[in-house]
């Protein structure tokens, strides 16, 4: 176990982090991430369409056009183009639907309150509601048990579901690179509902271990290693996110903390990029490890952000940033790591590529 | 066999020591994915940290017990490393040496005091 954000959290149960990591993309695996901060945010004197205009002033993304029953992923920037949390954020009828990273959940709803004056009514469900996540192709097979409209969802849906005679909500999306759901539920029935999935014959219980490096491998972030205030979504290759509209020359350019530095990367091409990184031998080159351009150079090009072993490839994977010129797949450098530099190449992001239900 | 305070285990057989880690040093670990062992020929001093264990965790350092010389390792440990999770105390053996001062042997801990080592230690 282990403290996190005023959570107990399990790192691996009794399996241990490669044979949960390794369920999860073969069956199914249930991850308790209630420490994960989930907000409503509903117009109050107001309409919807404004309330998504005065968030689209605090992000870069198109949260006017996310239609109602879909979410999509997004980033909180700050002045200097910075990422204050990154997020998903959901439609409902009527209102949004926010989950934001543990450690920064209090700040987000002070932030969000602070800048979103007036006209919305912004609920923290922190202490309320559990998130459940089940990941791994055979989760709509357990979930459609509790829940016969999951068949009928596509990646980045969200529904209404009731389970166990309670309202919850249902998204099919999640952290691991594998088709999967996460379910927020009143924290009353999180546990009976939790136990009635990890009944099952498909699914497993998972801890933040397998979470990790599960999203290692699917080439996620995870705010405060890889991304943070001192990262752009430039950088981070997240500008995807970052849609036409939002852009220089978009309808609803720019407006949003951070825009001039992050559109000018957008279109001149940043300095660094986050990258992923093979380890051309066994040993993981975790985060804080610098990378140099050869084996004797002083000076570092750059620095692994996140980094393990990944179980489905058998082998160590690492993310981290350099300079532009070092980006390109391929391209090999040496990675300090005790002390001693070792050989790693750039290599293509997801390291396992996801498998959505996008149809 | 005897014990040290970092969940190291030793064997004696004549002028040689056999190096491993504990059973519960394994289960602390989790699952391990990588080891780097010391060169045969090498000498160590001790607390040299000699030896690299990393799980899906973290990495962590085995020391040298005491002053001596390495003399053989365990490769197949290094190819495979989820050896020393499946069987810690015997076939993942991590090395031997030779002692410079064999005595040193009989000041580590026994099974019973590394026992209680690990109770006062809350673990």
């Amino acid at each position: 176990m282990v403290a996190f954000a005023g959570h107990a959290l399990p790192i691996h149960y009794a399996t241990g982090v490669i044979k949960e990591h390794l369920h999860t993309r073969s069956a199914a695996s249930l991850f308790d991430v209630s420490h994960m901060g989930q907000i409503r945010i509903r117009p109050d004197g107001t309409n919807l369409v404004d309330l998504c205009l005065a968030l689209e002033h605090l992000v870069p993304i198109d949260v006017l056009g996310l239609a109602t029953g879909r979410q999509r992923y997004g980033v909180l920037t700050d002045r200097d183009g910075g990422i204050l949390d990154d997020f998903m954020l959901a439609k409902v009828p009527g209102e949004l639907f926010m989950v934001v990273n543990g450690a920064q959940r209090e700040a987000d709803a002070a932030y969000l309150r602070d800048h979103l004056s007036g006209g919305c009514q912004i609920d923290t469900m922190f202490a309320d509601r559990a998130l459940l996540a089940l990941q791994g192709p055979a989760s709509e097979t357990a979930l459609t048990r509790l829940f016969p409209g999951a068949r009928d969802m596509r990646f980045l849906d969200i529904r209404d579901a009731t389970i166990a005679g309670a309202a919850c909500l249902v998204t099919r999306s999640g952290y691991t690179g594998e088709d999967g759901f996460e379910i927020s539920v009143p924290i009353g029935v999180a546990e009976g509902i939790a136990e009635s999935l990890a009944d099952m014959d498909e699914v497993r219980p998972a801890g933040l271990g397998a979470r990790d490096t599960l999203r290692m491998e699917a080439g996620l972030c995870l705010y405060g290693s890889d991304i943070d205030e001192t990262t752009t979504p430039v950088e981070a290759g997240i500008s995807w996110a970052i849609p036409r509209v939002r852009r220089s020359g978009g309808d609803r350019c720019g407006g949003f903390p951070g825009a001039e530095r992050i559109l000018d990367e957008i279109d001149r091409g940043p300095g660094r990029l986050r990258i992923g990184i093979a380890p051309e031998g066994r040993a993981p080159m975790r985060a804080g490890a610098g990378i140099f351009h050869d084996a004797e150079t002083p000076s570092p090009i750059g620095i692994v952000t996140s980094g393990g072993f990944g179980p489905s490839l058998g082998a160590p994977v690492s993310m981290g940033y350099v300079a532009t010129s070092h980006s390109q797949p391929g391209t090999r450098f040496h990675v300090e790591t005790r002390g001693r530099r070792l050989p790693a190449q750039v290599t293509a992001l997801p390291f396992v590529q996801p498998r959505y239900r996008r149809a | 066999m005897k014990y040290t305070e970092e969940h190291e285990w030793l064997r004696q057989d004549g002028d040689l020591f056999t190096v491993g880690v504990t059973e519960y040093a394994a289960e602390a670990l989790g699952d391990v994915v990588f080891v780097e062992l010391p060169e045969p020929g090498q000498d160590v001093s001790k607390g040299d940290e000699i030896v690299v264990v990393e799980s899906v965790k973290a990495a962590s350092g085995i020391e040298a017990p005491f002053d001596g010389e390495i003399v053989d390792i365990n490769a197949e440990v290094a190819d495979n490393p989820a050896l020393i999770n499946d069987d810690p105390q015997g076939a993942a053996w991590l090395f031997r040496m030779k002692a410079k001062d064999g005595a040193a042997f009989d000041a580590l801990l026994s099974e019973e005091d590394y026992q209680a080592f690990l109770r006062e230690s809350g673990r």
